[in-house]
């Protein structure tokens, strides 16, 4: 079996960034496993702007984003290969993957990277009754079908979810010529971003419904119509049903953490993200396996998950360089309570952080001035005001310096939201 | 004019043309959708019933049983999943035993072996997620498990192999006797057969009743079902129906033969032959009912819920019959009619050739080999595959992990996948926890290329079910 430095698992931007991080840190030896045609992973769809106004201040597409990340990797000659699938990851870092060009292969490897991504929620798991014909698609698959392919998927739509993917889909449909209808929200939120709602909706007077969801589906061989109705704790109240005809079903109800091949190889996982339980350099409780960007959860800007990412890919160096402590020493638990819904990560070895500790949250509800704050045992870390905080906006908290210092032996960390 | 003409191609129908395909004969399998196995045989519960709960004496106890002894060598014949994980029909409540003794009885009068009463110890070994109300069951070793579309395909391919044709979209109008046969009015033009097999499910009580003053009136009994990820694909062993009871009638829990778990049906007549809708309030109820003999079930881990109709005939019996001379009814193939196709097959041959006295068929074939699932091989002997055939080395679908070597395969098998769904049933891509999200541009980009058809025209079902609409920008 081949023996190799480290392995990552997917091309997207997560994977690009940690292979780029990992190679600038001194690892050579090392391969990024794509299963699409191309690196990019789904920013290549994502043709709209707004991405890389964090990492490169100004206002990039999507695949321009990710091709600046691709040359970088390619002018750096890090391998790659596409339509590369990994069957198995075991929980000693052997990938198993097979290609046409390769066939079936395996690698061991001295330290992985998770970056497979994430996938849509289907409609089967969102249990929405009536008939199954043609004209019912994620967000993103009809994404890809309109700009990758220059297919329309269909004429007069509705859409189910108002995610980010979901409302970019509601202008990008209407710019190809659909009608988008309406969108409905289960959730009295959206849980996409604000700048999205304004400028894919509002500005293209496509109506948001909160709190409704779709209770029928009509159409033997393809969509014919859509009811919603509005929902009450959970439940859709009778008599407030709305009828559309269309042709087509757009679903925008969630993107979850694809850890198959981490689960199978022992990866513990957390009920609420769906992505690896981590430590702070990003390590899953299997050594030598790391994990970043959407497998780990899921994030609203790209920006992050590349900043995520690159850490990751230093970690999982610096592991491989054997640079890190092998000793675990003192893990202090983080807890998530009171409105902060998780954190990313979910432990933290003080002896192992180099200066900076950065947690990652999301909010389980919309709340409005509100202080976050991050407590060592009883002592307050950090603390900032927040004018609004919604599930559907990644909180980021950087502590540094001499704060750290409270972390040896204060039992653990808390991140709450409280009362400003 | 054909020897014979078989209407409708689910599992009777395909079963029924496989077995005549042992006899030299012009024989047309006609249906009105686009493939096999597009009614009740793609949505089912997918189980081989061991036979118990028909009654004692029926046509329909008697072919179950039958067909359930044959599946096993015929899952070897024919190359389709199949496995004989056994049954529990679990008992709620002390004073439900003497119907759980009544089933035993019922089922040792049909013949079925290795029948036994379990009590709570031995119930909980073999199912730890029983529920614990659970006093007793009736286990049988011999209830099992199959695939209905790799079950309805191997006998349409095994058929084509041995000389059946087959022809698609083609929807019968009217039924007339002619000189020495019948004449079929289709959609597509008259046909005309010595002899005709019925085998058209929901609405086999419309051609029947136009050659017969029996009528037969069949109610289309709706059953709506989830199925779950392979994540909880281990969390029963065996398939577990409830006995009804005390505690009302329960929905079955059973593991798949591809490693997920499947929950329902519901049972509602309705008027529709063709309304196979899902409804909030059955969906509601399958939820309710699923936890009754089976507990902690991870109904989050729903991939689909979807809704099938049997083919309920108002006397509850199958009715494999001559209806009128030259007319074989094969009717009323409701529940346990999967478990029963292999004999039900058997006994429409028998009747169709005491009818032609067809001479044997020197070249009938009766193996047929599945499509080639690489998941099943050692790695080196995947790894030699890939090498070899290169599309076995590319992934369409992730969650099933199917290659395109095998859609490649299932377009052009007789009868092959046209469209998506074909693929699916056939394949499995698109069947798994993302439910096509991922596969299926791709699949569309592969049917089109193999079929030489413009994307455009690759449907999910057939008939108007374009995936696609125009171009982008086409109507501004």
């Amino acid at each position: 079996m081949k023996q190799i430095d480290l392995v990552i698992l997917g091309g997207g931007p997560a994977g690009l960034a940690a292979a780029i991080a990992a190679y600038e840190a001194g690892v050579r030896d090392l391969v990024i496993l794509e299963r699409d045609r191309e690196l990019g992973g789904i920013l290549n769809q994502c043709i709209h702007n707004g991405f890389g106004l964090h990492t490169f201040k100004e206002e990039l597409t999507g695949p321009e984003y990710a091709a600046r990340f691709a040359r970088e990797a390619l002018t750096l000659g890090i391998p790659y290969k596409l339509n590369t699938m990994v069957l198995d990851l075991s929980a000693d870092r052997v990938v198993t993957a097979v290609n046409r060009t390769d066939g079936l292969f395996q690698l061991k490897a001295k330290a992985v990277v998770l970056a497979m991504g994430c996938r849509e929620r289907p409609r089967g798991a969102l249990n929405i009754p009536g008939t199954r014909p043609a004209g019912i698609y994620t967000a993103g698959t009809a994404q890809r079908l309109v700009n990758m392919e220059g297919f329309l998927p269909g004429r007069r739509v509705v859409i189910l979810g108002s995610g980010d993917i979901g409302l970019i889909m509601a202008r990008r449909m209407t710019l190809e010529g659909a009608k988008v209808l309406c969108v409905a929200e289960l959730m009295p939120y959206s849980g996409g971003l604000k700048r999205n709602i304004v400028q894919c909706l509002d500005d293209f007077g496509i109506p948001l419904k909160l709190s409704h969801t779709v209770v029928d589906i009509q159409g033997k061989e393809r969509v014919e119509g859509i009811t919603i109705a509005r929902v009450e704790n959970g439940k859709p109240v009778p008599g407030t049903e709305e009828h559309f005809d269309c042709d087509t079903l757009l679903l925008s109800c969630g993107l979850l953490p694809e850890n198959e091949l981490s689960r199978s190889a022992g990866v513990a996982l957390s009920p609420v993200t769906g992505g690896p339980l981590v430590d702070e350099s990003l390590q899953t409780n299997l050594p030598g396996v790391f994990a970043a960007g959407n497998v780990l959860h899921v994030h609203d800007l790209v920006d992050y998950v590349s900043e995520e990412a690159a850490a990751a890919g230093r970690h999982a160096a610096a592991y491989i360089l054997g640079q890190k402590a092998p000793a675990e020493g003192e893990a202090l638990p983080v807890t998530a309570v009171h409105g902060v819904r998780y954190t990313v990560p979910t432990t933290v070895h003080p002896a192992r952080l180099e200066g900076s500790l950065t947690l990652r949250l999301r909010v389980d509800g919309v709340y409005r001035n509100k202080v976050l704050a991050v407590y060592a045992g009883t002592d307050c870390l950090w603390r900032r005001k927040r004018p609004v905080l919604a599930p559907g906006e990644m909180e980021t908290i950087l502590i540094k310096g001499a704060a750290l210092d409270k972390l040896p032996g204060c039992g653990g960390l808390t991140v709450t939201l409280e009362e400003a | 004019m054909k020897d014979v003409i078989i209407i409708g191609g689910g599992v009777s129908g395909c079963a029924a043309a496989r077995e005549l395909s042992r006899y030299q004969a012009d024989i047309l399998l006609i249906d009105k959708e686009e493939d096999v196995c597009c009614g009740t045989s793609k949505a089912n519960s997918a189980i081989v019933h061991a036979g118990f709960d028909a009654p004692a004496g029926s046509r329909m106890a008697a072919l179950n049983v039958a067909g359930s002894r044959k599946m096993p060598a015929l899952a070897k014949e024919l190359d389709f999943a199949y496995d004989q994980c056994g049954s529990l029909v679990v008992c709620l409540s002390e004073e439900d035993r003497p119907a759980l003794e009544k089933l035993y009885h019922n089922g040792l009068a049909n013949g079925v072996e290795g029948l036994r009463i379990v009590e709570q110890a031995e119930l909980r070994a073999l199912e730890p997620h029983i529920a614990d109300e659970a006093v007793a069951a009736l286990w049988a070793p011999t209830g099992g498990i199959v695939c209905p579309f790799g079950l309805t395909y191997a006998f349409a391919e095994n058929a084509a192999r041995n000389g059946v044709q087959f022809q698609f979209d083609t929807e019968v109008e009217k039924v007339e006797p002619m000189e020495g046969g019948w004449r079929l009015t289709t959609n597509r033009g008259p046909l005309e057969a010595r002899c005709i097999v019925n085998a058209a499910g929901v609405h086999a009580d419309e051609l029947h009743n136009q050659v017969s003053d029996d009528t037969m009136t069949i109610v289309p009994r709706r059953g709506d079902y989830f199925l779950l990820d392979h994540a909880a694909g281990n969390h029963v062993r065996h398939t577990i129906f409830q006995l009804p009871g005390k505690y009302g009638k329960g929905v079955l829990v059973t593991p798949t033969v591809h490693g997920n778990l499947l929950i329902g049906p519901t049972a509602t007549d309705i008027d529709d032959k063709e309304d196979t809708a899902t409804t909030a309030a059955e969906l509601e109820e399958v939820r309710s009912k699923a936890g009754l003999a089976v507990k902690d079930l991870p109904l989050r881990q729903t991939i689909t819920s979807f809704a099938g109709l049997r083919a309920h005939e108002l006397r509850h019996e199958f009715f494999i019959q001559e209806a009128a001379p030259g007319f074989v009814d094969c009717a009323g193939i409701e529940s346990p009619g999967l478990s029963a196709s292999p004999a039900i097959g058997e006994e429409v041959a028998r009747l169709v050739q005491k009818i032609l006295d067809l001479p044997d068929n020197p070249h009938f074939d009766p193996h047929r080999q599945g499509i080639l699932d690489p998941k099943t091989l050692s790695f080196e002997e995947r790894a030699a595959l890939v090498r070899q055939y290169p599309a076995y080395g590319q992934i369409i679908c992730r969650c099933e992990t199917v290659t395109e070597g095998e859609i490649v395969d299932a377009i052009h098998r007789v009868p092959g996948a046209r469209s998506l769904d074909g693929v699916k049933r056939r394949t499995r891509a698109g069947m798994g926890r993302c439910q096509a999200g991922f596969c299926s541009p791709r699949v569309l980009e592969i049917l089109a290329r193999e079929l030489e058809l413009p994307q455009e025209e690759i449907t999910k079902c057939g008939g108007a079910s374009r995936l696609i609409v125009g171009t982008n920008k086409d109507s501004l």
